[in-house]
């Protein structure tokens, strides 16, 4: 089988289930595949040769029960994994080796999966294009000189680009869905609380999810049944039924209730997107949905409610980074003076400016007026989908203000780069599920998304309307492989 | 409000990032503009508005204090930039 690397997730594990191909074919498959994309960048650290033995091991004698049975799979560099580096993009971690596996990644190989290696991402998962990661740019499969978005760029980037038939990321603001969006893929931020952070590099605690990213919502729903586990090792992990997500995955939907939410309809919006969206709500009709006109009036507060509370809460995680037990060191005068340059030639741009805005914000002085405000806010905005979900099961929103960007397009404007995530952050702030499905292409051919946000806990009710919508769709990624010479 | 050189030299203290003269004035522009970007929140009035700590409307679960990684010293250890095998080594703090 020449294709192996096409294939979707569940096909694959139908046919090492059927014995038609071995794990050690479609993991030398998708190894092929990613020493001739080298160019998009998405590795960080490459785990071939180990992958290869465990491939062979697992066909020696296969248990084909499990449900990720010798399926490889690179995962975002942010969850550690034990005796391979973990760099979460940055220079500070650069040869941080860890002595414990995330809990995320420990269900995914009891399921029978075998680590290919480690993506690229933005440092600390700060950045909304993979322009941050101390491992240079990632290459959008979709076009040369494209960002995949981000944080977990790298991961969309393997998706996409067929180097990896599936993969996890994070999502702190929407670098799950907004990624998904830029590269034609599904992606899921689970309700805060679904999937352990045991083992996850800390950005903002209150605001972190894993979540996987996928070919098509089937295998997302398979990948999302294997990661989310009750985890007595985090204690914001929430013991609720999960539920068979594949399996209970389907695409009647009729009756389910929609809301359209009128602030999502923001100023500047490209006509594209929003013709999009109308296609959506007509696609979500045809499925036998109902369609609500729904308001979330403090929509606008969302993103700077978030840029005080994730800074602050990252600025306090990253203390941690002081040369000392792990991680660079740089040379200083005293203990202070090493602190300080460790810090300042450790971490990239982007991370020291978060860092700045949570100190501050957090500082003296300044703690009602801005950390304890946004908290507030914080607090209305979950107040506005509470009061939605009285009236509806979901919300239908596009998950970008526009397509992906050029590398460099926005570079140096950071607010203009925080505008990317306006219609994923909300979703954050609440702690709800949300989805970003394919859906459509603007006038470069580049895709586009939609996002289904959900009552909290409820990922199968979203994850059949994403089913049912993908099906009407129809989305065909343009992948060219221009990449590979 | 406008963010003046003397508070990002603060911050960076308080910070633990060492910055130079031309970085400071840099992150003096882009924290202005995203501070103005955040004033935004001044328009609502939230005194009678209880703050949201966490979404997770669970109460802490209790667990035995058990011991579970034993003798991995020498692999957390292996991670630090200086050692001498028992300890973490920093510069001298007392003369």
């Amino acid at each position: 089988m020449s294709d192996i690397t096409k294939q979707s997730l569940s096909e694959l594990v139908k046919n090492i289930k059927d014995k038609k191909l071995s794990s050690e074919e479609v993991t030398r498959a998708f190894i092929d595949r990613s020493e001739k994309s080298k160019e998009l960048n998405t590795y960080i650290t490459e785990d071939y040769s180990s992958a290869l033995n465990k491939a062979k091991k697992f066909d020696q004698k296969p248990n084909l029960e499990l449900k990720l049975p010798g399926i490889p799979m690179a995962v975002k560099d942010l969850f550690c994994t034990k005796d391979i580096r973990t760099t979460a993009g940055s220079k500070i971690l650069g040869n941080f080796v860890p002595t414990y596996e995330s809990t995320v990644t420990q269900n995914i190989w009891n399921e029978g999966a075998i680590l290919l290696g480690k993506l690229n991402c933005d440092e600390f998962a700060m950045g909304s294009s993979n322009e941050t990661s101390f491992f240079g740019n990632v290459q959008n499969p979709i076009d040369k000189n494209l960002v995949p978005g981000g944080s977990s760029g790298g991961s969309a980037s393997a998706v996409a680009g067929q180097l990896t038939p599936i993969t996890i990321g994070t999502d702190t603001g929407g670098s799950i869905r907004q990624p998904a969006s830029f590269t034609g893929t599904v992606g899921l931020k689970p309700t805060y609380g679904s999937c352990s952070r045991y083992g996850i590099v800390a950005f903002a605690s209150s605001l972190d999810q894993a979540g996987p990213m996928a070919q098509n919502v089937k295998d997302c729903a398979l990948l999302q049944e294997v990661i989310s586990t009750y985890d007595s090792k985090d204690s914001t992990s929430i013991d609720f039924k999960r539920n068979n997500y594949s399996k209970e995955l389907t695409n009647n939907i009729k009756g389910k209730k929609v809301g359209i939410p009128k602030e999502y309809r923001v100023d500047g919006m490209p006509k594209e997107i929003d013709e999009l969206w109308q296609k959506g709500i007509q696609y979500v009709k045809d499925c036998g949905a109902e369609i609500f006109d729904i308001s979330l009036p403090h929509t606008s507060y969302a993103l700077p409610t978030y840029y005080i509370v994730a800074p602050a809460e990252a600025s306090s995680n990253l203390a941690r980074y002081d040369g000392v037990k792990y991680g660079f060191r740089a040379k200083g005068e005293n203990l202070i003076d090493m602190y300080e340059k460790t810090r300042s030639e450790g971490f990239g741009a982007e991370v020291q400016r978060r860092i700045m805005i949570g100190t501050y914000v957090l500082s003296s002085g300044y703690y009602d007026a801005y950390y304890l405000k946004a908290q507030k806010v914080r607090k209305l905005i979950k107040n506005d989908f509470d009061e939605a979900y009285k009236k509806v099961d979901a919300i239908l929103t596009p998950s970008t203000p526009s397509s992906a960007f050029k590398i460099g397009e926005k570079k140096d404007d950071p607010v203009s780069m925080y505008l990317n995530d306006i219609f994923t952050v909300p979703v954050n702030l609440a702690g709800l599920p949300g989805i970003s499905i394919p859906a459509g292409h603007d006038a470069n051919g580049y895709p586009l998304g939609l996002q289904i946000i959900g009552k909290a806990f409820d990922e199968q009710n979203i994850l059949n309307i994403a089913y049912a919508m993908e099906e009407k769709i129809n989305f065909k990624n343009k992948i060219t492989d221009w990449w590979i010479k | 409000m406008t963010i003046d050189l003397k508070t990002i030299k603060h911050i960076s203290k308080l910070s633990r990032i060492s910055l130079d003269e031309e970085k400071a004035k840099k992150l003096a522009g882009d924290l202005n503009s995203i501070f103005e970007f955040i004033e935004k929140l001044n328009e609502l009035k939230t005194d009678n508005v209880e703050p949201l700590t966490s979404v997770a409307e669970t109460t802490l679960k209790l667990r035995s204090d058990k011991v579970k990684s034993k003798d991995i010293r020498e692999q957390i250890i292996k991670n630090s930039p200086q050692d001498n095998q028992d300890y973490f080594v920093v510069p001298k703090v007392i003369e």
